[in-house]
């Protein structure tokens, strides 16, 4: 076991780079492959019990725990992610990495005395066999984690649930409106919690995937972005990622070894068929080279976006219907709710057909619109209302 | 003889129980010696050249035939799990015993996890 006290930053930072030197080497001695029970590489005591996908290094359980929970410290401290009385919400899903994510903010708040407020927010789409199931496992881990859970609905925040967005618009288009709808549902979510801060468990590997679309999809603005550690609006609550450099079969492992509870079947609406191809193909790279990982994401922090492409960005705006943040003068939600609502959803995922939208008039006012958005103010009161 | 099978747990995690007849657990008992090509015809019947101990890799097949009831592309691929499985033998990564060339023991614990399934 490594001791608690060593963990000076650099130090470790700098064994982590002559760790990955060492896996490099030993690659090319992989075939000499040993069936006695390896010992761990770091404390030499125990028997070793995986294989980290970043080093290559035979560790055991107890240094797995330690190693991959420093880790994510160190990925908070170097970002300077948070600062202390931070409140902070858990994007939780149910699934294994906000699972994992809760788990291990939990235990590095307590251990390093980050002094975090920390609360699950967990947004239900409205899918029936699918979130419903999740949502009883994020309440599971409310009383696990003992956090504060706030859960927002679709139904409740625009009046129609996936399950009814689906049999209006079919399954071909369906990815969109839950993708955009989440987006500001954990905002709003947020906003409602009054956090200064969301962290989702996205990983390495899911890092990986999205520089992998960007770049198939000419994307070049958005690839710039996708790599960032900690994303920031001028108008929205600040987004990060403290797994950003955590593998996806660490996670897994974790979870396996501490037991963790969480709830794994695919969406039912899921065909994202171009995000699998891309996850198919990372993952054959991965089996072929673990470093593959790391070498995509360091390959998408390196691209030097011109000016010029970042300049097609439009200038962000407020939606003139429900105040959320936009680069038009409908916010994205607005717009594919006022789809739904005419009965033409489909017809708004496009631009042009957009247009087309405009043609037949002003949005009648019976229309459902979205509550109007107050973006999170800095706070002045210090008295925070005591429910929650 | 007892010594001829051998008893495994096999336990099923992170979504692939899903094509297991969603059953997370099951408790099989394979023949020791089987045919090298990992079909799961009796060994009895062929050459001894063509027979081997029962390994991890025996043992995929065999569970794709004779558990896997739906879409086994996404257990099975190339010969040997799906890239984003995980193996754990005695819960113990399987990447440190010998991956599929293991050799199953009698009361050996193997667990095979979807890492593809939800965040
Ligand atoms: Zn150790
Ligand atoms: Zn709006």
């Amino acid at each position: 076991m490594l001791r608690r006290g060593d963990s000076d930053p650099e130090t470790l930072s700098v064994s982590v780079q002559v760790l990955t030197l060492s896996l490099r080497r030993s690659n090319h001695c992989s075939l000499v492959r040993s069936m006695a029970p390896a010992s761990c590489a770091l404390c030499q005591n125990a028997k070793a019990i995986l294989k980290r996908p970043k080093t290559g290094q035979q560790i055991c359980k107890d240094c797995f725990f330690y190693v991959f929970e420093t880790e994510v410290h160190h990925t908070i401290l170097e970002s300077s992610l948070f600062k202390p009385g931070d409140r902070v919400a858990i994007g939780a899903s149910g699934g294994k990495d906000s699972t994992v994510l809760a788990y291990v903010m939990k235990t590095l708040n307590d251990r390093y005395n980050y002094a975090l407020e920390l609360f699950l927010l967990s947004i239900d789409e409205g899918i029936t066999g699918y979130r419903d199931d999740s949502l009883e496992t994020v309440k599971r881990n409310q009383q696990q984690y003992d956090m504060p859970l706030k859960i927002l609905s679709y139904d409740e925040l625009y009046g129609w649930t996936m399950d009814a967005i689906v049999s209006q618009i079919g399954k071909k288009n369906n990815c969109t409106f839950c993708g955009v709808f989440r987006r500001q549902a954990l905002d709003r979510g947020a906003a409602t919690l009054n956090v200064d801060h969301i962290v989702t468990g996205h990983n390495a590997d899911d890092i990986a995937e999205t520089v992998l679309m960007n770049i198939m999809r000419g994307d070049i603005a958005r690839l710039g972005r996708c790599t960032m550690i900690c994303t920031q609006g001028e108008d929205t609550i600040k987004r990060s990622k403290p797994f950003k450099y955590a593998y996806e079969k660490e996670i897994v492992m974790y979870a396996y070894f501490k037991k963790l509870d969480y709830f794994s079947t695919e969406c039912i609406y899921s065909p994202d068929a171009y995000r699998g191809h891309a996850r198919a193909f990372l993952k054959d790279l991965e089996a072929a080279r673990p470093s593959a990982i790391i070498d995509i994401i360091h390959s998408g922090e390196a691209f030097e976006v011109r000016e010029e492409v970042k300049a097609t960005q439009k200038a962000q705006q407020t939606c003139i219907r429900c105040g959320y943040m936009s680069s038009n003068e409908l916010c994205k939600a607005c717009t594919l709710l006022e789809g739904l609502e005419r009965g033409m959803a489909n017809s708004v995922i496009t631009d042009r057909a957009r247009k087309k939208i405009n043609a037949l008039g002003p949005a009648p006012d019976s229309l459902r619109t979205i509550p109007h958005y107050r973006s999170p103010l800095p706070v002045v009161s210090v008295e925070a209302p005591s429910h929650s | 003889m007892s010594s001829d099978t051998l008893s495994l747990k096999i336990e099923f995690g992170g979504g692939l129980e899903l094509l297991f007849s969603n059953q997370r657990i099951h408790n099989i008992s394979i023949p020791a010696s089987v045919p090298l090509d990992n079909s799961i015809t009796s060994a009895d019947s062929i050459p001894p050249a063509d027979v081997k101990q029962a390994d991890v890799t025996f043992l995929m097949h065999y569970l794709r035939e004779t558990l896997l009831t739906e879409r086994p592309e996404l257990f099975i691929d190339n010969g040997t799990v799906r890239p984003g499985i995980l193996v754990l033998i005695n819960d113990t990564d399987w990447e440190l015993e010998g991956e599929g060339e293991y050799v199953l023991k009698d009361k050996d614990e193997i667990v095979f996890i979807s890492t593809l399934h939800g965040g």
